[in-house]
């Protein structure tokens, strides 16, 4: 199996997406309500990770 | 909660495609007709647990059993981890299984690669159980 190198930017987006694509499929009625829903949670995600990135920078000194 | 279409559907219906779920993620919504939405939750279940894999996350099998043999016993949050974990890892169903068989056996090591291997290894167990919960909905007819 070939080892992968990611940086915590690429893994956290990898984690991101692929969560992403459950949570849409298994909370929604419809297909176009279920790809929005992936949208907001990747979406939802992201700025989590840019915040949370942002305060332990900041919190850091 | 409980109508009347949901009392009739018997566990001959939803179970068979539960344990499909469990074994060959994205596989219980095939059996219910599911395709498309099948295939994508067992790609991205797949994925994630094949990206654990190759960023070498570590599996809870030998911590959850050398745990039953210490004494004292480890604290709450030790044990809630290692329990929590291992149910996670089995949760990938047939993945998990073959990683096992074929003498996988990542320790915990330090390291932010590692640590999001093993976040992989337990994040695909916790997604393949929203799969199987969606497939006993749909088998129990509570969504389409």
């Amino acid at each position: 199996m070939p080892k992968v190198n990611l940086t915590h930017f690429e893994a956290s987006l990898l984690f991101a997406l692929l969560t992403s694509i459950v949570l849409g499929i298994v909370s929604k009625k419809t297909d176009r309500e279920r790809l929005m829903y992936g949208l907001y949670c990747f979406g939802c995600f992201i700025a989590a990770m840019f915040a949370l990135s942002w305060l332990m920078y900041l919190g850091h000194g | 909660m409980s109508s009347s279409s949901e009392t009739e559907v018997s566990i001959s219906k939803w179970l068979p495609a539960v344990l499909l779920a469990w074994f060959i993620p994205g596989s219980g919504h095939f059996l219910l007709k599911k395709h498309a939405r099948g295939g994508l939750l067992g790609l991205a279940v797949v994925a994630m647990f094949l990206f654990g894999i190759m960023m070498q996350g570590a599996t809870f099998q030998k911590a959850y059993f050398d745990m039953a043999e210490m004494n004292p016993r480890p604290d709450l949050l030790t044990r809630v981890i290692t329990i929590g974990g291992f149910a996670a890892n089995i949760a990938t169903g047939i993945l998990y299984t073959m990683t096992a068989w074929f003498g996988y056996d990542q320790a915990d090591v330090a390291g932010h690669v590692h640590d999001y291997g093993t976040k992989f290894l337990v994040g695909a167990g916790l997604l393949n159980i929203l799969a199987m919960v969606d497939a006993f909905e749909i088998a129990r007819r509570q969504k389409d």
